[in-house]
């Protein structure tokens, strides 16, 4: 079923509420005026449609009649399908305990009955052969050890994950000579310890058994010195015309030695031309920087300094360079300790698409682009930015923007307008000349030089590379880490250009899309294969060093290039250190450079520039033509998607799996709408519609309500329809770069038909929903979460006057109410806290979580069965207006409850509880009866109902590479187990044992979990509780600490910081 | 009505009763025996090595210390089977032509290690850790026997759970002072039980038996 789609059966709906065609079923033709006519239908708003499988009317309804704080966490929740009952009440969902079924066929395969019948007949002789004796195990030391190295102490080298060219700070760890996991670089300001969710995710890449592993000329393996002898006639050749048919295209780099060997190559072929070419790169931020000033400035933020924030359509805190700094800034202005006098920064978001930012966002409103720009411009007006004015918006809109407005100009300095990378260059451009008249041009926002070595205009960059291969002057083209077959914009066609380059030569982590169009294919060494340098996103340079010799034959990139130099056998160590020791580096600084992950000093410094009058009136001459309402077909964002990117991580499983942070969705991307354009437009939750390009390849794209998607208009996110991309992800997902046009990359004007079938999205937003009504009550599932308050928000005022209504909004027991015996916990007593003002619901603790505990990936069949193993869940949480929702996240892990239901239902003692309070899960004793997972009230356990960790050569999804990048460690489970959160016991034990060697107690802070380790908004803590001074008993003591479910008695070890809400008085409670 | 058994079937169904229950509950003795036999634990078992080595000459013999070759045993989890390097400091030297030290010398031109046998082989999901106990005050002989009178090493215990919850119930029994632990020699005094070994538990600061107790002390 995984692929498959199954017709709804009902017929084609071409009406709307006005009687006018509104969807037009493949129907190109009058797509355009149709769609335009749509525009007014919102206004009026629709009626719902009774054919719509959500009753979204009533829905509506309900939230509107409901009274006080209202969360839900999904529409079919709210509309309580039988569907999302069953959910709720089973421990896993229907059928989730069944035998996979064959074919597509859901009965033909085995029924749990069959099963046991056929199971119970060889139960003896299956016992016995747990009998084995254990074989006899080799040990092969050292011929000669290293010096460093002593076997179980992992090692851990500074270096840095280049994404987009930027540099992402991290410290990897080794163990013996593995890289089993990467933690962000403490001492790096781009880091400070923490990491995203890709850098956590590159170690699978790293492992990954579908990296290219050799060179080939048309599929057959050759030789690094077969390939220098078929490109030197063409490069010989090329000297005499000074390389005029030499075409380089990269990504975006920041490398210094790339660039040193470009300058190289530009000696005897000084025209040779280097384009750059990122699907989701930072051309409008460029662009937006040219308008303004004139040149490529990088702007860089300090959000620890804001105390307003407004943001366009921006994911900044956690996409783009430099988010991971951005989000702790952010964050540590929203750790509210006290209800004296507490101080909160505001955030005000305007955006299309709902993000991680958008989130946590105090007042948010949902826009289409061209209510973007018009919003710009009203605030570059409000805000007296010379020249703007604000077009004709709704009153909503114009309110809001007055506000935001008021209280940015209150706090003058000491606020920031942040553009979003994927709006027009004119917002950024805007954005700065708003920035500058709030004078918070070297307060909140610095200007430094570009951090890149060579930036350009990427998209103009790619179509003229495609010109010069159409217009046959490319001779020889080497591609190295781009991908412009998968995603360059639709009517480039690259494809059929790039045959037109007589020599083709790809280079990258993948025998890719790009790869099967040219002669010759290199693999690319992985950022932990290779030596390398990278600036971060405020310029400080890091150099790359590998931690493991290339595990296939893996070149870099900068290898690549003195290929082309002539130095086909320099070391990439060499190259790289030429470069740095030119630079200023001797032997000694060198050596801290590497030891300390960066080389000191190399910030770049503040500058302070104006912007020029004519830029900033071009660019509001552009957003006027871009907010007023366009006529031309139904409008789809094209947006990076939060887990594989561009397609850059499609064949990560990890990332794949991985919840995305606001839908929730795995394994796909999906046209995602907002309830009301769902009505309107008739849309049915997961039904296939059509997308079309005026001229274009149709795709084909299942249908995803997204509440607090801006209506009239739809987001797909990119990465997706990969069709060469590996066992993992080849077609997963629908192709959004079919959409994309040149002239506008990441906006699409489509002609939308519906097909009539449904597809199978598998979504995660209603597994492990926790009842939401107390035992005994028999209420509607709706008012019933408020009784339980399992996330439990205020508004900064409320907070103020009666701090401690948070603790009172549910009545816990004492601890002598319960039936089990009193326990004292002497010396350590673990305890975790989460604070909710803090989490973005970045995923990067998700993630960091499974690399740290060898946690397998399931498939999108098994997630959409509920099995997915992931022991963080981070459940999302909407909050009041359907339209309009706040949006909340709450990380969800083992609570390890002092008075664990779990413990007490398990028949061999698998589950216990340790003297230091962790609900230990013993995976050998464990029997699979799953009595722990049914009785857990917090639904955190999960079941292997398979062997997915087991590695077999012949399996088409498992391979012995993937061995190496597990954490020692940790238990690797086999089927039949139960498994959850450990409080990474394996941390707390191996700074235990150290501390106790020294005799010494843990010192606070010293154990990090691997999800508080990546959080880069710190919003985990983990420490003794028994300890007054230490960091999460101060946190506990605070007054927005709650437990959840607290009114079981189950004394959660884990607990829980309120979200605040810090509101402008001027626009109400309301977001 | 007749009936339908002849009345000796009430002695025969009797005795398949009792020889039920006394055959089940003898196979369940011998499947217990056998779990707890050397032929399943290993104890005592000489496993062939590719060089035959003796700890008795090394240690007994020459007086080479544990820690000469076992590097990590204060340090990590594993005390470490020793570099072939270690071998060479001193067999580039003596015995450097002797035919049964013909693998060490191949392994250390050729660059290629040597498999050994594993002697002292946990389960998987048993995370021991040799540094802690070294620093706590538990001998080598007290787990691993007399290695110093082993021609050739095999396993002293028999490595299973119950034989570790002897000691982390009440470490006191076995607890020596830390400068003997790596005495092979070192025998508990009379009042071990009674005194000196309650007042080193005290001394080393060694978690009370409920710590020592938790499942997550050794598996993860």
């Amino acid at each position: 079923m995984s692929k498959g789609s199954t017709a709804s059966g009902g017929e084609p709906r071409v009406q709307i509420p006005g009687g006018e065609p509104l969807v037009q079923i493949g129907g190109a033709a009058d797509a355009a005026g149709a769609a335009g006519d749509c525009h007014e239908e919102w206004k009026k708003g629709a009626a719902a449609s009774e054919r719509s499988a959500l009753d979204l009317a009533s829905v509506r309804e309900r939230l509107r009649n409901a009274k006080g704080p209202q969360f839900w966490r999904s529409l079919e929740e709210l509309a309580a399908t039988p569907q999302f009952e069953d959910m709720l009440h089973r421990e896993f969902p229907r059928h989730a305990a069944e035998w996979p079924a064959d074919g597509d066929g859901a009965t033909n395969g085995f029924s749990r009955r069959n099963f046991l019948q056929l199971s119970s007949a060889s139960l003896a002789l299956a016992g016995l052969t747990a009998c084995t004796r254990q074989p006899i195990e080799k040990i092969v030391p050292y011929v000669k050890q290293p010096e460093e190295i002593l076997p179980g102490r992992p090692l851990f080298f500074a270096t840095a994950m280049p994404f987009l060219g930027y540099a992402n700070p991290v410290l990897a760890e080794s163990n013996m000579g593995r890289p089993t996991k990467l933690e962000g670089n403490p001492e790096h300001g781009a880091s400070l310890g923490a990491t995203d969710a890709f850098t956590q995710a590159a170690i699978l890449t790293l492992y990954d058994p579908d990296r290219s592993q050799s060179i080939s000329n048309l599929e057959n393996v050759r030789t690094w010195s077969a390939l220098q002898a078929a490109l030197k006639p063409f490069l010989d050749a090329q000297i005499a015309i000074e390389g005029v048919g030499i075409r380089v295209l990269t990504g975006s780099t920041t490398s210094a030695t790339f660039r040193a060997q470009w300058d190289q190559l530009m000696g005897p072929y000084p025209q040779a031309q280097w384009h750059q070419w990122e699907p989701a790169g930072r051309d409008a931020v460029r662009a937006g920087s040219k308008l303004a000033f004139g040149e490529y400035l990088e702007t860089r933020y300090d959000f620890a300094k804001a105390d307003v924030v407004l943001t366009l359509d921006s994911d900044v805190l956690t996409a783009g360079p430099g988010a991971v700094r951005y989000a702790r800034d952010f964050a540590s202005r929203r750790k509210v300790s006290t209800a004296n006098a507490p101080q909160m920064n505001r955030l005000y978001t305007l955006e299309t698409t709902p993000t991680a930012t958008g989130s946590m966002a105090d007042h948010r409103m949902a826009l289409p682009p061209r209510g973007i720009a018009g919003a710009a411009l009203a605030l570059a007006a409000a805000l007296g930015v010379e020249g703007a004015s604000a077009p004709e918006q709704d009153a909503e809109l114009q309110r809001f923007v007055k506000a935001a407005a008021r209280d940015l100009m209150a706090h003058r300095g000491r606020c920031v307008v942040v553009p979003g990378e994927y709006t027009p260059a004119a917002v950024h451009a805007l954005a700065h000349a708003m920035n500058a008249a709030l004078g918070n041009g070297g307060e909140t926002v610095i200007y430094g030089d570009a951090v890149e070595v060579q930036p350009q205009d990427q998209l103009a960059s790619l179509k003229s590379l495609r010109d010069d291969l159409v217009g046959g002057k490319v001779e020889v083209l080497f591609v190295l880490g781009a991908n412009p077959v998968f995603d360059a914009p639709a009517d480039l066609d690259f494809a059929n250009a790039i045959k037109k380059a007589k020599i083709r030569i790809h280079h990258g982590l993948y025998q890719d899309e790009t790869a099967e169009y040219c002669q010759w294919h290199l693999p690319e060494a992985h950022f932990l294969e290779a030596w390398g340098d990278a600036r971060a996103y405020d310029g400080t340079a890091s150099i790359l060093q590998p931690l493991i010799e290339p595990l296939y034959e893996g070149k870099s990139q900068i290898e690549v290039l003195a290929l082309l130099n002539g130095k086909a056998d320099a070391k990439g160590h060499d190259l790289v250190q030429a470069t740095w020791k030119g630079n200023g580096l001797t032997d000694a600084t060198w050596r801290k450079a590497l030891h300390d992950g960066f080389v000191e000093g190399t910030a770049s410094p503040a500058r302070s520039v104006t912007a020029q009058g004519a830029g900033i009136a071009q660019a509001i001459g552009d957003l006027l033509a871009a907010s007023t309402p366009s006529r031309a077909g139904f409008v789809v964002v094209l947006r990076p998607d939060a887990a594989v990117f561009d397609g850059r991580f499609a064949n990560n499983a990890w990332l794949q799996e991985l919840p995305r942070p606001l839908t929730k969705l795995t394994w796909d991307n999906a046209l995602l709408i907002s309830p009301r354009t769902a009505e309107v437009m008739h849309l049915r939750q997961r039904e296939l519609v059509e997308l079309k390009l005026v001229s274009g390849r149709p795709v084909r794209v299942p249908v995803f309500v997204d509440p607090g998607h801006a209506d009239e208009c739809a987001t797909l996110h990119m990465g997706y329809g990969r069709t060469r991309a590996g066992r993992v992800g080849t077609g997963v997902g629908s192709a959004a770069a079919a959409l994309s046009d040149s002239t506008s990359p990441w906006l699409a004007q489509v002609d939308l038909a519906l097909t009539g079938e449904t597809y199978l999205l598998a979504t995660t937003q209603e597994h492990y929903n926790i009842e939401a009504h107390s035992l005994g009550a028999n209420l509607e599932g709706r008012e019933a979460i408020e009784e339980r308050h399992l996330l439990r928000v205020m508004t900064l005022g409320e907070f103020t006057q009666e701090p401690e209504k948070i603790r009172e909004m549910v009545e816990s027991p004492k601890p002598e109410d319960s039936i089990n015996p009193p326990w004292t916990y002497e010396g350590y007593a673990w305890g975790l806290a989460v604070d909710l003002n803090a989490c973005t619901g970045c995923n990067a603790c998700v993630i960091a979580c499974q690399s740290e505990n060898n946690i397998p990936v399931v498939g999108k069949e098994q997630v959409d069965k509920g099995r997915e193993m992931h022991w963080i869940r981070i459940d999302r949480y909407y909050g009041g207006d359907l339209d309009r929702p706040e949006i909340y996240h709450q990380p969800v892990m083992c609570m390890h409850c002092e008075q664990a239901p779990c413990e007490v239902v398990c028949p061999v003692g698998a589950t216990s509880h340790s003297a230091e309070g962790l609900n230990d899960m013993v995976y050998n004793r464990c029997v699979g009866t799953r009595y722990c997972s049914n009785n857990c009230p917090y639904k955190v356990r999960r079941f292997n109902f398979f062997a997915w960790n087991k590695i077999e050569p012949n399996d088409a999804y498992s391979h012995p590479v993937q061995k190496l990048g597990r954490n020692p460690d940790v238990t690797v489970r086999f089927r039949g187990v139960m498994e959850k959160c450990t409080y990474c016991v394996q941390r707390i034990n191996r700074v235990k044992i150290s501390a106790e060697i020294a005799d010494r107690k843990v010192r606070d802070g010293e154990i990090k979990t691997a999800c508080q380790q990546a959080c880069p908004t710190q919003a985990i803590v983990f420490g003794n509780i028994n300890d007054p001074e230490s960091e999460v008993a101060k946190w506990k003591a605070g007054p927005r600490n709650y437990g959840m479910l607290e009114d079981l008695n189950t004394r959660p070890r884990t607990s829980y910081l309120a979200r605040l809400r810090n509101p402008n008085p001027e626009l109400g409670e309301k977001a | 009505m007749a009936q339908i058994f002849h009345r000796s079937t009430n002695t025969l169904a009797k005795a398949s009763i009792f020889g039920g229950v006394f055959i089940v509950g003898l196979l369940g003795l011998i499947l217990y025996e056998l779990d707890r036999s050397p032929y399943n634990t290993r104890q005592g078992l000489i496993l062939h090595q590719p060089v035959p080595f003796s700890h008795e000459h090394h240690v007994t013999g020459l007086g080479i210390d544990c820690r000469y070759c076992h590097t990590g045993v204060e340090k990590v989890a594993s005390a470490g089977i020793p570099p072939i390097a270690t071998c060479y400091n001193c067999h580039a030297q003596i015995w450097n032509d002797s035919p049964m030290l013909a693998p060490i010398r191949d392994a250390y031109k050729s660059g290629h290690p040597i498999e050994w046998n594993r002697v002292h082989d946990l389960p998987d999901y048993v995370y021991f850790n040799h540094s802690i106990h070294v620093a706590k005050g538990v001998g080598c002989s007290t787990c691993h026997g007399r290695v110093d009178l082993m021609s050739l090493t095999s396993q002293a215990s028999t490595l299973q759970m119950g034989w570790c919850i002897d000691c982390h119930r009440n470490p006191a029994q076995y607890v020596r002072p830390k400068d003997q632990v790596f005495n092979m020699l070192w025998q508990p005094p009379a009042d071990q039980l009674t005194k000196s070994g309650p007042d080193l538990v005290k001394a080393y600061h060694i978690l009370p038996a409920r710590n020592l107790m938790s499942c997550s002390t050794c598996h993860r």
